[in-house]
């Protein structure tokens, strides 16, 4: 390792988590292709930066054999224009410019596009769409916030730098203490390792989220409620007072929530109740609430799918415009009933992740992956693309877990493609089989258009 | 470009050239008005046509964080109206608030060619800007939003003017945004710290500041006049939508003394009041407000009409959307920028039976038929707080014809019409000539943008061709033709190209010694680090910087656009 071989990347963006930090100092040893040092970068990011080195693989694999990048362009081609009911499914781990090819090709073969937002945050999507939301930038709660409070989810362990970076220990323009000037309150169904952070910690029974919310928010707008909400959710009806006391005195309130209220019973009702809850005490105060989001750009999937399509995730084109069905076009659902006949799938795993009767019907028909590692998916995939991974090879757009967009400053070069530029080279095949984008028989002013 | 273009036996109205309805030939030449193509040049016969430059929009929102989150917001909306795929154009949805693709299309498909997004946070430029390349054919560009600047506003109160204005020149370039634009200035300091409040008069203190309104007001336009900017700052003033407010728009323009300031969507800040059951019912003051503007030519403002149906309230006023949820909107939805901004959305609709929604279409009408000079009252329905522009040609014809205007009137809140001055003013109807100017040759002169708005020789080829109709709506409605850039993008009513348009913006110069300022405020109170802030012309693709006065003047060269 010779001095001239080591190149600093000042302000470097980690993908790992919805969190975003841009401050990362990366340390790049350009011969050896890897990140040797990441400072300001949490635990999680200090792993994601360390673990994506290069690593010998083939370009692409088709059937398990070893393939050019064009070749395999050709083979996944050929599977989207030949396919009746495609899917391009995942998304959530590569650029906006990528995300946005990948719906341009769901729409010109009128297939289906959806992305993991629809096993994570998509019931709080739904939830928004029933009853909106009060919401802010991350910074707007570092400076103002002298009440936070987290439900379901553990921070420490999953969003280390939500705390310290963002919303507990931060210093603010109004917070110049940063945690000394705010009261930091945990609902979760167990103790966690975010648990000592907490100065309030409300452990309810699970399951019972919807009725803890539904309950402060009768409180809220002075309603009575029976003391025998303990039995059925584990807190205490003085508990519950106290919270709304302080809910409605606190000068500025924020509300973060995870997918352990989302993906557990209730879900959008879950997260419509805690939505509504935050809206309903701006009667009283200023007060915000956000998802937790997970993967790095879910937040610029949820962005580009729906400024192309109107819709956040779930997007069907077979008709020849969008339509949007939770359920019906999220692709686990859809998979489980057997509905699709190809599958391309982007920095994602559905294959270790989704149910088994989805998976095996992966396993039935042809996939195609985009993912700088190997994963469950790649390997019962019919062509399988090693890509540069974003963030760390690739430049582009990502989208912080508060819609702020935010470019990357890659650390050095791959020599595999980026996501984007094998979406694109599909695209073009794929444009070039079918002649344009395929129009479904009947669409008027459609057909004699070249 | 390269295409060479004819088109011949055209009505043509340019009113920047002094052309009303005169017949003869507009010439095309690599994408631009040219004297003079070769004889073999394809040819359009516009016979029995209307010839105008393209439509210039000088107050949309169509892009980015808050329109995105406008349009994830209303499924019910998009899935009444669906947009189909081509064999070579996007599908998309429409609505009050359709996708990207499906707005530049419908924009194209309505003859206009430009359109400006009025209201992004800095912090959400690339958004905006990845938004924007999304939106096909039409040439845009968007409005900065900081009149809730936290950092600018320090420097105001410390009276450092000079750096001031350099970082305003350096907020606008970092972001490549085209113009300044205050909504509400001083009120997100209110909603985000002092629980929900609001500012209400021009004099009032901004919460921790020793600034008010007033003063704000005064230094932005001030600052934009001293940079020359090719649009003045752009503003919507304080109070909109409450009773009464007249009087703050027009101290608001009384602020301006002489300098140059645009006032948007002035038909939401035309409001008197009597007193009601609950709270006091606006009037309408469309004569006050037309008499001042009339007699200052400093000033120039866009309507923001109000059209009956769904509509969208989306705004970086947050106190307003905040107001307007108690009327019975079921899915308000706030989101807070720090130190830049504040943003509200609710879904809205206008009833024609509802008298203040009737007045507020009145007023509009009022603001178009009591102008004096077309040239600064130009046309917007605040796209999508007012009505959609999908609403525009009926907008058109409800100005040309006053007997469509009559039987409009006649199904309209009766009440509402005796609180303002519509039936006084019911003989105007507006010429096409005139319909030129409110809806292109003013908005483009408004923004500066010199090479747009008319036909006159070195001009963007942007040019739409309409079958003359006496149904003004049907004939706004569907262009024969649309060129853009000299391109034939709809013939024959139908699309034959795609394109992506070019993103208009201006960059200031500024002393470079101002980051030394900026940058420390944000080490302190952002979450982005500064060095990530700024956006670099990778996210403009086709895109051209509108020189201001200043550069053009230094640059020995016309102003172009």
């Amino acid at each position: 390792m010779s001095e001239d071989n080591i190149r600093t990347v000042p302000d470097a963006t980690c993908t790992f988590c919805g969190c975003v930090c841009d401050d990362i100092t990366l340390t790049v040893d350009i011969a050896e292709h890897r990140i040797t040092k990441s400072q300001n970068a949490c635990v999680l990011g200090k792993a994601w930066f360390k673990e994506h080195g290069l690593e010998e693989r083939p370009f692409a694999l088709i059937g398990g054999r070893e393939a050019t990048t064009e070749e395999a362009v050709e083979e996944a081609a050929q599977i989207l224009a030949g396919a009746r009911f495609p899917v391009i499914y995942g998304l959530s781990d590569t650029t906006c410019e990528a995300q946005r090819v990948a719906v341009s090709i769901a729409d010109m073969i009128g297939g289906n596009v959806d992305t993991t937002t629809s096993v994570c945050h998509g019931p709080t999507g739904m939830a928004f769409q029933n009853v909106g939301e009060s919401t802010a930038s991350l910074g707007e709660i570092r400076n103002r916030a002298d009440l936070v409070i987290f439900w379901g989810g553990n921070p420490a362990e999953a969003h280390p730098r939500l705390f310290t970076r963002y919303a507990v220990t931060a210093k603010g323009m109004y917070t110049p203490n940063g945690k000394k000037d705010r009261t930091v309150v945990l609902v979760d169904v167990r103790r966690t390792a975010s648990t000592p952070v907490a100065d309030i910690f409300l452990q309810v029974k699970p399951g019972s989220d919807f009725e803890v919310l539904w309950a402060l928010r009768a409180l809220v707008k002075g309603r009575k409620v029976d003391a025998s909400i303990e039995q059925r959710t584990g807190i205490s009806l003085a508990v519950l007072e106290d919270l709304v006391a302080r809910m409605k005195r606190c000068n500025f309130g924020a509300l973060l929530f995870g997918m352990g209220l989302t993906m557990t019973r209730g879900r959008h009702f879950n997260a419509g109740a805690l939505l509504a809850l935050a809206t309903d005490l701006n009667e009283f105060t200023h007060f915000v609430a956000a998802p937790v989001r997970g993967h790095g750009n879910v937040t610029g999937a949820d962005n580009v799918v729906s400024w192309q399509t109107g819709y956040p995730f779930g997007v069907n084109f077979s008709r020849g415009y969008p339509r949007f069905n939770p359920g019906e076009w999220t692709t686990a659902d859809l998979l489980a009933r057997r509905e699709a006949d190809a599958a391309m799938i982007i920095a994602s795993d559905p294959g270790s992740n989704f149910a088994q009767a989805a998976i095996e019907h992966l396993k039935r028909i042809p996939v195609i992956t985009l993912d700088p590692k190997t994963t469950v998916t790649s390997q019962l995939a019919r062509v399988a693309f090693t890509t540069a991974t974003y963030g760390i090879n690739v430049p582009g757009t990502v989208y912080r877990m508060d819609n702020v967009p935010i470019s990357l400053r890659p650390a050095f070069e791959s020599p595999y493609p980026s996501d984007e530029q094998i979406l694109r080279a599909i695209r073009g095949r794929v444009r070039a089989l079918l002649g344009g984008n395929r129009v479904p028989a009947g669409t008027p002013l459609a057909a004699n258009v070249t | 470009m390269g295409a060479t273009l004819r088109i011949v036996n055209g009505r043509v109205y340019d009113p920047a050239n002094g052309l009303d309805g005169v017949v003869q030939d507009v010439c095309i030449l690599d994408g631009r008005i040219a004297a003079e193509v070769p004889p073999d040049t394809k040819t359009i016969d516009a016979r029995g046509m209307v010839v105008m430059p393209g439509g210039v929009d000088i107050h949309c929102h169509i892009a980015g964080s808050k329109v995105n989150l406008a349009r994830k917001l209303q499924p019910e909306d998009h899935r009444r109206d669906v947009h189909l795929r081509t064999r070579f154009t996007r599908s998309g949805t429409g609505g009050t608030v359709p996708s990207t693709f499906t707005t530049g299309y419908r924009y194209a498909a309505l003859g206009y060619t430009a359109a400006m997004e009025a209201a992004v946070t800095p912090l959400g430029t690339r958004s905006t800007l990845e938004e924007l390349q999304d939106t096909p054919i039409i040439d845009k560009g968007f409005f900065i939003l900081v009149g809730n600047n936290v950092l600018l506003f320090r420097l105001l109160q410390e009276g450092r003017l000079e750096e001031f204005r350099h970082a305003l020149a350096w907020w606008i370039s970092a972001t490549k945004a085209y113009a300044p634009k205050l909504v509400n200035p001083g009120a997100d300091e209110m909603w985000k710290g002092d629980r929900n409040a609001n500012i209400t008069t021009l004099d009032q203190k901004i919460g921790p500041f020793d600034l008010t309104p007033r003063k704000v007001i005064g230094a932005f336009i001030q600052a934009a006049n001293d940079l020359g900017l090719p649009h003045p700052v752009h503003i919507h003033c304080n109070n909109l939508g409450h009773s009464g407010n007249y009087t703050t728009t027009l101290e608001t323009m009384r602020i301006a003394d002489g300098r140059k300031a645009h006032i948007t969507h002035i038909q939401f800040h035309s409001y008197g009041s009597v007193a009601g059951k609950t709270t006091d019912n606006p009037t309408s003051m469309a004569r006050e407000i037309s008499a001042y503007i009339n007699t200052h030519p400093n000033i120039s403002a866009d309507v923001g009409a109000v059209m009956f149906g769904r509509s969208t309230s989306m705004t970086a006023d947050a106190p307003l959307a905040y107001m307007l949820r108690a009327f019975g909107s079921p899915k308000w939805t706030n989101a807070d920028v720090e130190n830049e901004s504040g943003c509200g959305i609710v879904p809205f609709t206008y009833q024609d039976q509802i008298y203040t929604n009737a007045l507020q279409w009145a007023i509009g009408l009022e603001l178009f038929l009591l102008s004096d000079d077309p040239w600064r009252m130009v046309f917007s329905t605040d796209h999508p707080n007012g009505g959609s522009f999908m609403s525009y040609p009926k907008l058109i014809r409800l100005l040309m014809d006053r007997e469509f205007r009559k039987e409009e009137m006649a199904k309209v809140n009766q009440k509402a019409l005796d609180n303002c001055g519509l039936r006084d003013c019911q003989e105007r109807e507006y010429s096409l000539y005139e319909i030129a100017i409110i809806t292109r040759a003013g908005p483009a002169r408004l923004l500066g943008l010199t090479a747009k708005g008319h036909l006159g020789v070195g001009a963007d080829a942007d040019i739409t061709i309409y079958e003359e109709d006496g149904d003004k709506e049907k004939m706004f409605s569907t262009p024969r033709y649309v060129i853009k850039d000299g391109a034939l993008i709809i013939e024959d009513h139908e699309f034959r190209v795609d394109t992506e348009g070019r993103v208009l913006h201006v960059a200031p110069d500024y002393d470079p010694g101002i980051e030394q300022v900026i940058q420390p405020f944000f080490e302190d109170f952002y979450t982005i680090q500064f060095s990530n802030y700024a956006v670099n012309l990778d996210y403009l693709h086709h895109h051209q910087v509108v020189p201001t006065a200043l550069q053009a003047a230094s640059a020995g060269a016309p102003v172009g656009g």
